[in-house]
């Protein structure tokens, strides 16, 4: 067992020493939601009315609104960069060096999975110091709890990561990814509106962003923040990790050929 | 026992055979030649042998351990160096070095001492604290080689290991690779280029996905050329129509 531990820690350290290194990749990663917090909830705070709804007591400013919806901004972001970084492991090989350790597949996928998480979270908790410096605070333990929803939601959408990453064959394909997987998760869900103002302009995007995974990532965080449990969105981010690594480790499995067909176009 | 046996091994990709029917077994301690040209079907045998996919028929031992049956257990006892670079390069030599270790699930003293002797081997010893970027192909190469050792394995396989070396670093790693062979480790060694062949190596010969030959070098080649014969054996074949 400790021969696996040690592995896991390998990859850990190996993600955090490559993330470091690419300082560009940190800011990018920092910049991003901190454009939104500033620029974008500056401008829809008079636009848009929030009534009090759970987890929150009373009235609230729209960027403490958006603050869950950008923390899970940045898991999102993170889950497709390391899916990014697997389609490129598997041109460059060192994929191939990671798979023939001897230690199952399986502990392996999921060690590059907890690893991408490491970096995830770490990144939130320095953009969550920044807002608390702009003002932007939560309740001190909120701080905390919310560290196991951040690592689920961020297993999660790592877990879709792994999953995308088994089934595109080509780096070039990844501008696709984004296109069609990034925006519409962060748009049609509950990151920027509440459901009671999507339902306002159609039904439907209400009930798609209610089956959105990335919403319950976000209630998650949300109330977490809070201090409280979301049941349900709890109940569909570990249904979501269960099925996205599952089908991950169905992809990467040598007996289903789906990386004979990557070898053959490769 | 053999380091590595393979029996009646088939892959295809849809409707392409890619390996039909491949069968051999390497002699132990000897370097082993996989003979083939471009497209013979040499990386999907080493594709099949690392385990990125498996073939629906056919067995793959490797020290006695069925990949099919025992995939952990075969994989531990094997080193591979794979024809694209792996190499992190911005880790140093040391750190490349313990990454693999880990993988392997190594770490501490036991990683460190087999580490430094796997560099000492390959004459490597003294760029341990250097970063892989700084190395020049040959030294990358070697030190892949290296690490490929690391855990001691039973067979070292190299996938076309001298694909982008200049002529200088080709003969060092294979000469390299041959000194490893005399000290008793079993080599198997895929390329197309005649001239990394010694006349005292094993020489399996792959094409169109089938076994041509399996024999000494110099039985091959039959006190003439190993080139002639070679090219003999894999000439294309005339296309009706």
């Amino acid at each position: 067992m400790s021969g696996w531990l040690t592995a896991l820690a390998a990859i850990v350290l190996r993600e955090a020493a490559r993330f470091i290194h690419q300082r560009g990749r940190f800011l990018a990663a920092l910049v991003r939601p901190l454009v939104w917090l500033v620029v974008f909830a500056a401008g829809f705070r008079a636009a848009l009315g929030l009534s009090i709804i759970p987890p929150y007591q009373t009235y609230i400013t729209y960027e403490v609104y958006i603050l869950p919806g950008l923390c899970g901004m940045i898991l999102l972001f993170n889950g497709m960069q390391s899916s990014l970084s697997l389609v490129y492991d598997q041109e460059m090989g060192s994929m191939r060096l990671l798979l023939t350790s001897p230690l199952p597949r399986w502990w392996l996928l999921l060690s590059k999975l907890l690893a991408g998480v490491a970096v995830a979270v770490l990144q939130v908790y320095v953009f969550l110091a920044i807002a608390a410096f702009m003002d932007i605070t939560l309740p001190l333990a909120g701080y905390v709890l919310v560290l196991p929803a951040l690592v689920l939601g961020g297993l999660m959408l790592g877990a879709l990561g792994l999953l995308i990453s088994s089934t595109i064959t080509q780096l070039e394909n990844f501008a696709g990814v984004m296109n069609f997987v990034i925006f519409p998760m962060f748009f049609l869900s509950t990151a920027l509106y509440p459901l009671w103002k999507m339902a306002e302009s159609s039904e439907l995007l209400r009930d798609i962003c209610a089956v959105n995974p990335f919403t319950h990532v976000v209630e998650l965080i949300r109330f977490a923040l809070y201090g409280q449990i979301a049941p349900w969105s709890l109940l569909w981010v570990l249904l979501g990790l269960a099925v996205f690594f599952v089908a991950a480790l169905w992809g990467y499995d040598p007996a289903r050929g789906m990386m004979g067909r990557k070898a053959r176009r490769g | 026992m053999s380091a590595l046996t393979v029996t009646e091994l088939s892959y295809r990709y849809g409707a392409t055979h890619a390996l039909s029917d491949v069968s051999f077994s390497l002699p132990e301690g000897q370097f082993c030649a996989l003979l083939g040209p471009n497209g013979a079907g040499k990386s999907t045998l080493f594709a099949l042998l690392t385990r990125l996919f498996v073939a629906p028929r056919g067995r793959i031992e490797i020290a006695g351990h069925d990949m099919s049956r025992h995939p952990r257990r075969a994989l531990a006892r094997m080193g591979v160096v794979f024809q694209q670079p792996t190499l992190d390069l911005e880790m140093t030599v040391a750190g490349n070095m313990r990454y693999f270790a880990a993988l392997h699930g190594m770490s501490g003293r036991q990683a460190q001492g087999r580490i430094d002797a796997a560099l000492d081997r390959l004459g490597m010893a003294e760029r341990a604290n250097e970063k892989a970027r700084n190395l020049n192909g040959g030294h990358r190469r070697r030190m892949e080689i290296a690490r490929a050792l690391i855990h001691e394995p039973a067979v070292l396989l190299l996938d076309e290991p001298t694909v982008g070396l200049d002529t200088a670093a080709r003969r060092a790693i294979t000469a390299h690779v041959h000194g490893l062979a005399a000290e008793g480790l079993t080599v198997f060694w895929a390329t197309h280029l005649v001239d990394e062949i010694a006349s005292g190596d094993e020489v399996v010969i792959l094409h169109r996905g089938r076994i041509m030959a399996q024999d000494r070098a110099a039985v091959l080649a039959d006190g003439g050329d190993l080139t002639e014969v070679f090219m003999n054996m894999t000439a294309p074949l005339a296309v009706p129509g």
